[in-house]
């Protein structure tokens, strides 16, 4: 028994630690975020625009929203991530294998192609109606929509295996239509290149309420299904042999991360590597049960984003980089530091 | 009286073969040996029995209902499952481990209460886990490993315990203290459980109070230990490669015939 309770209050101090930092890491992004501008990252011209006739407009309307949804956005990356590697108990696992990025994609694409042909091909309200419908919805719709698919080609979540195998026939299948439909509508490509990379710049209070409310309930079904996470970590068999009816459980749990993907991705585009990278980070500075890491995961994935929104706004001001291209460089190097990390043990 | 478990002219078919044939048993309190050749069908019987595997042809009843028909976490407080090789990922430690054992009775969301770690504790004492408690599942050897899932399985104080292979990767010492927990949980006056393990270390086997013998999917014998004509069939489906001789107490010893057949240097030729 000796030093047990000591590797107990370990566990807890780390957890403690990497909450405080992260909590740290997201009040100094939001702040940063804040003080980023068409000038770079300017603590003076944040305060210059604080006492200027805009400043309502500039910081209310345009960088508050994008700073807090860029958190809102990451977070739920980051726990949709934490819940696909845990129902596919595999740490390479993203919250997009299961066709909702392609689902996305082709949404964004037949919108655009839509309003692209509507002037010849459909009538003036029509297109103001695809216009005013938007590319948000096609997105979420589309990624729904894809992980429906992928559920039906399934023959639901029965099966893990069949619905990984499924998530990738569906990928390939979405995506080659989505390539297919900009092949005879070229001005979609660009649309779909910008969504594909990813961007903050469009995030309004209202997308902000709509992430808001949705990871609040996802946070809420995630401590619901904690434990059925942990069961599962011994196997699905063995899961089962607890008392889980894994139908439901695979379901809830799909759901849960085709729900935060689809919100994250419909207002932020196909932000690579955060719902990848989010656990792993919390894993490595301080695991424990999916009590703690789904939690720890959406605040990890908060400071992920934000961190790298205000590189992808300063880096190159008064341009923006696509934050998705940010994402993707920092969480490339990062598992390329694993890595190494790992083969040099 | 209905049996705790029962099967009645079970059939299994995995990938178009037939892995159980017309097999019929019943299980109740006391420790049963489930043995026979690689690939006899032991642990598909062992998953069919505790409801993983649905069987192509006849029934599994659990206390006269039939298996299927019982809802998974009722199902789980009455049955308790161990797989043969405990594939385990995640961070969780060896408390956090043994304590899913009581999800049956807690849900999803409930708290454990004083009857719960009660049941967790006793687990932990049992499989002598108490000194690696805290740390985590993937620090610990194969046979530590081992003893911490049995410990989750213990913890679910279900009456009936279906084991794939308990003693893989234990050391002598905890071989042995686990045939002796298997004796003394199957005649706990309190709650005699049904303990059914299958299990390759035959010497184990021979310590429990009844043995199955399972080759290519079908039982060849049924019955104490002791029994011969149980002996002769575990004699027979190891083809000749195992010795039976009975000591001075009348216990079975089990020994490998490696003196038997034609020396290495003519099987070599």
């Amino acid at each position: 028994m000796a030093g047990a309770p000591d590797a107990v209050a370990v566990d807890t101090r780390r957890r403690r630690r990497l909450a405080g930092r992260m909590a740290l890491a997201i009040a100094l992004g939001i702040a940063a975020g804040l003080a980023t501008g068409s000038a770079g990252f300017s603590p003076s011209a944040f305060w210059a625009d604080l006492a200027g006739g805009d400043a309502g407009l500039i910081l209310g309307q345009i960088r508050a929203p994008r700073t807090l949804g860029a958190a809102l956005a990451g977070a739920l990356l980051g726990l949709s991530g934490a819940i696909s590697q845990g129902l596919f108990r595999n740490p390479l696992a993203d919250p997009y294998l299961l066709g909702s990025a392609s689902g996305a994609a082709l949404g964004v694409v037949l919108v655009l192609a839509a309003a692209s042909l509507g002037g010849a091909y459909i009538s003036l309200s029509a297109a103001a109606w695809i216009e005013q419908a938007g590319l948000v919805t096609a997105a979420f719709v589309g990624a729904l929509a894809g992980v429906g698919l992928t559920l039906a080609l399934a023959r639901g979540a029965v099966q893990t295996l069949r619905l990984l195998l499924a998530g990738v026939v569906v990928g390939v299948l979405l995506g080659a239509v989505s390539d297919l439909i900009t092949v005879a509508s070229p001005d979609a490509l660009r649309g779909k290149q910008a969504f594909m990379l990813g961007s903050t710049s469009f995030l309004g209070w209202n997308a902000l309420a709509l992430m808001c409310v949705g990871l609040a309930v996802l946070l809420a079904l995630a401590r619901r299904y904690a434990r059925a996470l942990d069961a599962l970590t011994l196997g699905e068999d063995s899961a089962a042999s607890l008392g889980l009816d894994l139908s439901r459980v695979r379901l809830a749990l799909v759901s849960m991360l085709s729900l935060g993907t689809a919100l994250a991705v419909s207002q932020a585009g196909l932000v690579a590597f955060v719902g990848l990278v989010a656990p792993h980070l919390v894993r490595r500075s301080a695991p424990g049960p999916h009590g703690w890491l789904l939690q720890a995961s959406a605040g990890m994935g908060a400071a992920l984003l934000l961190g790298a929104d205000v590189v992808a706004r300063s880096l190159i001001a008064p341009q923006e980089l696509p934050v998705g291209v940010v994402t993707a460089v920092l969480g490339g190097c990062y598992l390329l530091w694993l890595l190494r990390q790992r083969s040099a043990r | 009286m209905s049996a705790l478990l029962q099967a009645e002219k079970l059939g299994v078919r995995l990938g178009g073969r037939e892995v159980l044939t017309d097999l019929g048993l019943r299980i109740d309190a006391g420790w049963t040996a489930l043995v026979g050749p690689n690939g006899a069908g032991k642990s598909t019987l062992l998953r069919a029995l505790a409801g993983l595997q649905p069987p192509s042809r006849g029934r599994v009843t659990l206390q006269g209902r039939a298996l299927r028909s019982i809802p998974p976490a009722e199902r789980a407080r009455s049955l308790a499952w161990l797989a043969q090789q405990g594939e385990v990922t995640g961070e969780l430690t060896v408390r956090e481990t043994v304590e899913l054992g009581r999800i049956a009775h807690l849900g999803l969301l409930g708290t454990p209460g004083p009857a719960d770690r009660a049941a967790v504790e006793r687990a932990i004492d049992l499989t002598e886990c108490h000194e690696w408690q805290d740390r985590r599942l993937h620090e610990l050897s194969g046979g530590e490993r081992q003893r911490v899932l049995l410990a989750r399985v213990l913890a679910t104080e279900a009456p009936l315990l279906l084991l794939d292979e308990p003693t893989t990767h234990l050391d002598a010492p905890h071989q042995v203290a686990l045939a002796r927990m298997f004796r003394r949980l199957a005649r706990d006056g309190r709650q005699a459980r049904a303990i059914l393990s299958v299990l390759h270390d035959l010497p184990v086997a021979l310590r429990a109070d009844r043995l199955l013998v399972l080759a290519r999917g079908r039982l060849c014998a049924d019955g104490a230990p002791t029994d011969a004509a149980v002996q002769a069939a575990l004699v027979q489906v190891f083809e000749g490669a195992i010795r039976i001789e009975t000591d001075d107490r009348g216990a079975p010893r089990l020994s490998l015939a490696l003196d038997d057949g034609p020396d290495d240097a003519q099987a070599l030729r």
